[in-house]
């Protein structure tokens, strides 16, 4: 257990590992790399393996302090109700309870939010969805704050709750937020001409379910009075500034005051990226000037974070009778629940990729996110992209077949490239290499496969249903399907997006180190590994250590929107080669020669322009240490007019394609997906053993989103917070992945990267989908596939 | 909470005469679940891991009697051929971790309609033997041991003893559906067992009603269809039509409502899919078998 | 109530446990290893995966009482106190890549290391049923089941890295 009241408490495990191991050979060797053992290029190790294989990984959920209590929280069970009273007196009374808090006990502001404060930290009129925070507990040991949390009596006043979206927005239906009419964004993008007509049309509707993040490691954290007033956070957080200033205006502090410092993070995918216990562990802490731990339960987690939004799409595809697109036409509607969170650019998102990667002269998108009593909705990897996959490549699908084409070769006939015009006029000038994924992916090998007979079944395992013995081949029925996508790298629409990081080198005892320090949330996705990367690369003098994520160092925007590899390793990178500079700068004075063609060599020598060696050792000239700290930025990126949606709203675009291959048990409704080929662009790969995870988890959210994953909401209720009922996929349901990857380098990106966390869990979805509809010939236009429309679709 | 920690049946039974208020433990797959999500808190609970008579397999003439605390990993390991189906309902329970400590009195006890031996149980014609410390012992078939859901017919001071299960007097199969491929609760599950003996077939179905049901009417029909046309003595491949409409009458036998895991529509249309693929399959196997005895 | 139990070969004793603990809490709140996640704690995710009596089972589901004098083996017992001090299934998902966020890898070693114990040369479907107990959210398994054939490659050409606990010791 991990102290952290201990003075090495905060220094996470992997800064004590100096050194790379040897790079393991990935299956899919990356261009050759500088020559800097574990640099930029090599498969090299995680530094934090070491501890997470040995359970000595201090997560946030395994942190502890002397004399700490345990909070808890009491949540709504009604989706909509007004709090007709809040009696906390039975519950305070209670042996070893030290403090029961409510609305009113909130120092600061009594609202928060990502974009706009309108959740509130505590319900105190109003609540607006099933499992919304009203009171907070906290307590000497967790089973009596949760006797305590039951024994607060709330009083509700059941209201209906709104929980078609498309009623919320009618007009017809009460506000749930002043003056909003229930939209919480609107989106409008209006390309080319408007009133187009084309002789081959199709049209569809699609549904997205609720998606949920489904990290393993629930929202925990440990908050520690300051003797300064202030709070110490230890959290894990997706994007701890942010998390700051939040906290502050709650507690009613200055930010200074509000000290965060990221505890292991057991994945993330968006979910933490809105608060969950950090404000309310904060009151408890101050109020009790004990520290607090809150560590939330698997069913309170599916309450204590925000969702993919469930989306409802309406498209109409005109095109020529040779297969070119003329005209698209988009509707998407959005669930985006009780509270904001990201809705707004989700909505941005669903507008600007809904046509998909496609060029097409003329597109009417309407992208539209409503306020309902159903669980909020924000950030998940995919991020708005994921929803509208399913809609447009359905759709291209659906053309294909009215013109009597393959489906490959008409994606491929409409697809984007580089100088391509995006809906919103805005020129993709990074590589868009979507007809060579296609390819990719379509002359992919086919694995050898189970092959399917009513006999001579060796192993039921490979088959629909595996073990449960549904079938030994009868009614399984084989179907390949393709899925294109693409999303935007970074934060977009003009936000200020920028990541700091702080490079010192230093002397050490055994000679130079270069230390890097970030705010960025290492979340799973192998961040701490490349910035150690990039260090060695760009400062090949010594070992290279990550410094525990913390608010002592500028911000490092959200690890999330497949941005930190280009953003803080941007930020690493260019803060290391002004401490280069500065290197150079000294060797040249201390030796007393000309600054110019001077570099640093791979091999840690200081090199004159004839490559001759001036210093062999850089620690005599490190008798103060450099310290760098710098922000980087993407370039500008601007607003979408309100009207016609038109603006360079992103900065960078990442592409990804898959094929599936599934077999159907069609009689049951039940698919074991066999295989998954997939195609990425990423630009470089900077780790090739981690990229290969990336697209692998990547994809299996996809495989998860197309076959089970749901949250099911009934009457603004949720029904399934459990593992039990909200299914991921086990290692019996996913397949192989088979890759390639493409490494077209975007000159604007540090080393040329793309973003890659997201694609994958774009295009899969819908390769899945369009496998199915091929083996059973049922019209899938709704995700997750449930049992029952194979077996009643047809 | 107290805890009750008991070494043999005796004291078992007597502290849950003293304590009927107290939850018994064995696998904890289900009541540690209830414990943790804050479900339940039972003012005791007690530990029947340590009562050697629950842990005991024993072959008694045309019965094997399982203990009530045998966890499913060594009924799949010690019963493959006395209960082929058992052990196939065994398999699908939750994972590797689960059937290392989920056990039959555990799902009996639990009393789910959802239980994935449960069917197979009734199929066969198991019965349950429970035993109070005042009263001694009685057996109560499983096919009545669930009155409704989470409520069985145990009596506040019995404890679950063992369970006699008829050894196989034929083929016998169990299949489930589930949207995952694997650690997925049943929307639906099916078992079959054919008594060759009695010529008869016993079905057992969960998932769709409040308690686990049987299809007597598909029974007698099968029976019906094989001694006009024959089938027991001949073992002659299935008539046609026999597979479906035994499948249309179990999925007639279900009672199945609409939950969080599927509708009563499709659970109904599975039941009639699984059962009768699961008549082919033990028809096809006992062919197979008396094909290999007659060589 | 009080708990005596052995754990990675030391008989350890817990004072202060609530009876409705589970062995997991237990473990991480009054022993101080933590190893053992708390991803569900409804046996669903396999991240408290633990060797009790050489079986494998969620600890989360074990009443802590339940544990009293049994043998108990968790991912902390794999593995000494120095960095590279590792056990073989350990260092293959290190080398493998099969670590993400690592809230599953302790429980998948465990599982794994219990699977090899018993079946040395296990098939891809074989070790897929034997790891179906156990949930990743990050990697899609195909690192894990690298890591699983690598462990057992190297297990049987007697490469595997000399390691102070599990199966080996």
């Amino acid at each position: 257990m991990t102290d952290v009241t201990s003075t090495d408490a905060t220094t996470t495990p992997w800064t004590t590992i100096p050194s790379p191991n040897q790079p393991f050979a990935p299956a899919h060797p990356a261009q050759p790399h500088r020559g800097v053992p574990g640099g930029v290029g090599t498969s090299a190790r995680r530094p934090d393996g070491i501890p997470k294989v040995k359970g000595e990984f201090a997560y946030s959920s395994d942190l502890w302090a002397e004399g700490m209590l345990h909070g808890a929280t009491v949540r709504s069970p009604h989706p909509y109700a007004r709090i007709v009273s809040i009696d906390t007196s039975v519950a305070k009374s209670m042996d070893g309870v030290r403090a029961v808090l409510v609305a009113d006990d909130v120092p600061g502001a009594k609202v928060y939010g990502m974009e706009h404060d309108d959740q509130p930290v505590l319900a105190w009129d109003v609540v607006r969805y099933h499992g919304e925070s009203v009171a907070i507990v906290a307590a000497e040991d967790p089973e009596t704050a949760r006797r305590a949390a039951d024994a607060v009596v709330v009083s509700y006043q059941e209201l209906d709750p709104i929980v078609d979206p498309e009623f919320a927005i009618s007009g017809d239906a009460p506000e749930l937020h002043e003056g909003t009419g229930n939209i919480t964004r609107h989106v409008k993008i209006r390309h080319g001409e408007q009133d187009v007509s084309a002789p081959v049309v199709v049209t569809g509707r699609y549904e997205m379910g609720m998606q949920d993040q489904a990290f393993l490691g629930p929202e925990s954290g440990m908050v520690l009075p300051g003797v300064d007033g202030g709070v110490d956070i230890f959290v894990a957080t997706q994007w701890m500034h942010v998390d700051r200033g939040q906290v502050a205006k709650c507690l009613g502090l200055p930010e200074d005051q509000v000290r965060i410092t990221l505890a292991g993070v057991g994945g993330a995918f968006g979910a933490r990226e809105d608060l969950s216990m950090q404000v309310h562990a904060s009151m408890l802490a101050l109020h009790t000037n004990r520290p607090v731990r809150m560590v939330y339960s698997r069913e309170e987690s599916f309450f204590g974070h925000v969702h993919r939004h469930p989306a409802w799409m309406e498209y109409e595809h005109g095109a020529t009778e040779e297969g070119d697109l003329v005209y698209v036409k988009v509707r998407v509607l959005l669930d985006g629940g009780a509270y904001t969170s990201s809705s707004t650019a989700v909505a941005g998102n669903a507008g600007r990729f809904s046509i998909g990667p496609y060029e097409c002269p003329n597109a009417t998108i309407d992208s539209i996110v409503a306020y309902t009593n159903n669980p909020p909705c924000g950030a998940m990897r995919g991020f708005g992209a994921v929803q509208v996959a399913l809609g447009h490549e359905a759709q291209m699908d659906k053309l294909a077949a009215k013109l009597g084409m393959d489906p490959v070769d008409l994606r491929i006939r409409n697809a984007m490239s580089q100088g391509s015009v995006m809906p919103t006029g805005q020129v993709v000038h990074n590589p868009a290499p979507v007809r060579e994924l296609l390819e990719a992916v379509r002359d992919a090998p086919h694995r050898e496969l189970p092959v399917v007979g009513e006999r001579d079944v060796i192993d039921i395992r490979q088959l629909p249903g595996g073990a449960a013995n549904s079938t030994h081949g009868e009614d399984v029925r084989r179907g390949v399907g393709y899925g294109v996508g693409f999303k935007n790298v970074g934060f977009a629409e003009g936000f200020d997006d920028y990541s700091t990081a702080r490079v010192t080198l230093s002397r050490g005892a055994e000679g130079p180190i270069v230390s890097v320090h970030h705010a960025a949330s290492e979340v799973g996705q192998g961040l701490v590994t490349i910035c150690m990367q990039i260090a060695r690369t760009e400062l090949p003098v010594g070992p290279a250590i990550v410094l525990p994520a913390d608010t002592q160092v500028g911000s490092a925007g959200s690890s999330s929107a497949s941005r930190q590899t280009y953003m803080t390793g941007g930020a690493v990178k260019q803060s290391c080669e002004l401490v280069r500079s500065e290197l150079l700068d000294r060797a040249a004075g201390h030796v007393g020669v000309a600054r110019a063609g001077l570099r640093l060599a791979d091999d840690g020598t200081i090199r004159n322009a004839a490559d001759g060696i001036l210093l062999d050792d850089v620690t005599e000239l490190l008798s103060t240490p450099i310290e760098i700290e710098r922000e980087f930025r993407h370039r500008e990126t601007f607003p979408m007019d309100p009207e016609r949606g038109q603006g360079d709203a992103d900065v960078q675009f990442a592409f990804a394609a898959h094929r599936a291959v599934v077999d159907v048990d069609a009689g049951l409704g039940i698919v074991r997906v066999l295989d998954m080929a997939t195609a990425q662009d990423v630009g470089k790969a900077m780790n090739p053993q981690q990229l290969e995870g990336q697209i692998e988890g990547g994809t299996s959210h996809g495989v998860g989103l197309a076959l089970m994953e749901e949250i099911q909401v009934v009457g603004g209720k949720v029904r399934n917070p459990s593992f039990t009922d909200y299914l991921i996929p086990t290692v019996l349901d996913m397949p192989t992945v088979q890759m390639t990857i493409m490494e077209l380098g975007d000159p604007e990106a540090p080393y040329g990267v793309r973003g890659v966390g997201e694609p994958p869990s774009i295009s899969s979805t819908p390769a899945i989908a369009a496998a199915v509809r091929d083996a059973t010939g049922v019209a899938i236009t709704r995700v997750p596939i449930r049992p029952d429309d194979i077996v009643f679709g047809a | 909470m107290d805890f009750l920690q008991p070494t043999s049946l005796s004291e078992a039974l007597a502290m849950k005469a003293e304590r009927p208020d107290a939850t018994p433990i064995q696998g904890g797959t289900d009541l540690m679940v209830d414990i943790n999500f804050d479900r339940a808190r039972p003012s005791a609970t007690i530990d029947l891991n340590r009562v050697p008579e629950l842990m005991d397999i024993e072959h008694v003439g045309s019965d094997v009697w399982v203990g009530a605390g045998v966890p499913y990993l060594r009924i799949m390991r010690e019963l493959q051929s006395d209960a082929p189906g058992l052990c196939m309902a065994a398999r699908t329970v939750g994972s590797p971790q689960i059937r290392a400590r989920g056990t039959l009195g555990g799902n009996l006890g639990t009393a789910s309609p959802a239980g994935d031996t449960l069917p197979l149980l009734v199929a066969i014609g198991a019965t349950a033997e429970v035993a109070s410390s005042e009263r001694g012992r009685r057996e109560i078939p499983v096919r009545n041991f669930i009155i409704r859901p989470r409520h069985s017919a145990l009596e506040s001071d019995e404890l679950i003893v063992r369970v006699r299960v008829p050894k196989a007097r034929g083929p016998q199969q169990f299949g489930k559906v589930g949207q995952r491929n694997a650690m997925v609760i049943s929307i639906a599950s099916f078992g079959l067992a054919f008594d060759l003996d009695q010529r008869a077939v016993g079905t057992g179905i969960g998932s769709a009603g409040p308690v686990i049901l049987d299809a007597p009417e598909a029974n007698a029909h099968v029976a019906e269809v094989f001694s006009t046309e024959g089938l027991w003595d001949s073992a002659a491949p299935l008539p046609d039509g026999v597979a479906k409409r035994f499948g249309e009458l179990v999925g007639q036998a279900a009672s199945p409502i609409d939950d969080v895991r599927g509708t009563a529509r499709y659970r109904r249309h599975a039941l009639s899919v699984l059962a009768a693929r699961s008549l082919k399959w033990a028809w096809n196997e006992h062919r197979e078998t008396t094909k290999g005895t007659r060589a | 109530m009080k708990v005596t139990l052995r754990v990675n070969g030391q008989t350890v004793e817990a004072e202060g446990v609530w009876p409705g603990a589970s062995l997991l809490t237990m473990l991480r709140d009054d022993l101080e290893l933590p190893g053992s996640k708390n991803a569900c704690e409804q046996g669903e995710c396999g991240s408290c995966s633990v060797l009790m009596d050489g079986e494998l089972v969620c600890a989360c589901l074990v009443q802590a009482g339940q544990a009293e004098g049994r043998d108990i083996r968790t991912v902390e017992g794999l593995s000494g106190e120095g960095d590279g001090d590792v056990g073989d299934v350990q260092q293959a998902f290190l080398d493998a890549g099969g670590v993400q966020c690592g809230f599953c890898t302790p429980g998948f070693i465990m599982a794994v290391d219990h699977l090899l114990s018993h079946e040395p040369a296990p098939s891809d479907e074989t070790t897929r049923e034997a790891l179906s107990g156990n949930l990743c959210r990050c990697t899609g398994y195909e690192k894990i089941l690298d890591a699983v054939r690598l462990a057992a490659e190297r297990r049987a050409d007697g490469s595997a890295v000399a390691t102070t606990g599990g199966a080996q010791r």
